[in-house]
């Protein structure tokens, strides 16, 4: 299923784009997302195990199913403050 | 007051809106553009931020502040862009009945504000490269 993702800060450089659809399935959670994100940018990947994933504006946990969403955004650790 | 902004931060206007008869302490925190972090020199930070999600965790946090502390009123505003050293990125304004409840609760909106709320800093060294800032992530550095 298409799904849809912003990037922000180190990912969004690494990528080139601030804004990425990859097709995974339904039932992809987390670890199947940063597995496709590595496979789709492979600059990404000294930073796919700390990349954070948020659902609308909330953190998906582990198991949260993220297939098919287009509310997606994917992160590095935050720096604010 | 929640927001985030472009702008330079109305500090002042930010303490006068937590102001309340029924407070006996204001707590005020500033975060400032430092110069130096483990001997490198900055020039500039740039501030990157996610706003909607931002905004929605800056009010889960207020929300958390006021079930622990009898937070009067609190405000909380980050800028994003481009600073200067110096410049002012943050400010958390407090007002609880006691002084010790209103430190506890300004320390503990930006302690939390620094753990889970989507913005980012860029450091502009002084050597002309850049670098974001991503606690956790960063290459491992050789020890010498």
């Amino acid at each position: 299923m298409k799904t849809k993702l912003k990037l922000f800060a180190k990912a969004r450089d690494l990528v080139g784009a601030a804004e990425l659809e990859l097709d995974l399935p339904e039932s992809a959670t987390v670890a199947e997302l940063r597995t496709a994100l590595g496979e789709h940018s492979p600059a990404l990947q000294p930073l796919l195990a700390s990349l954070l994933v948020a659902v609308g504006t909330d953190y998906a946990s582990p198991t949260t199913r993220i297939g098919g969403r287009t509310d997606l955004a994917v992160f590095p650790p935050v720096s604010g403050g | 007051m929640i927001q985030l902004t472009h702008n330079p931060i109305d500090f002042t206007l930010l303490t006068e809106s937590v102001r309340s008869n029924q407070a006996g302490a204001v707590v005020l925190f500033l975060g400032t553009v430092r110069e130096m972090t483990e001997g490198r020199q900055t020039v500039a930070l740039d501030y990157d931020g996610f706003p909607e999600m931002a905004e929605a965790k800056l009010r889960e946090l207020e929300a958390e502040a006021r079930s622990r502390w009898p937070v009067i009123e609190a405000g909380i505003v980050h800028r994003l862009g481009h600073l200067e050293l110096g410049d002012i990125s943050v400010a958390v304004a407090v007002s609880c009945p006691h002084r010790h409840q209103a430190f506890d609760a300004g320390r503990y909106l930006i302690d939390r504000l620094k753990e889970v709320v989507p913005i980012w800093k860029k450091e502009n060294w002084s050597d002309g490269s850049t670098e974001w800032v991503h606690p956790g992530a960063e290459p491992v550095k050789s020890q010498i």
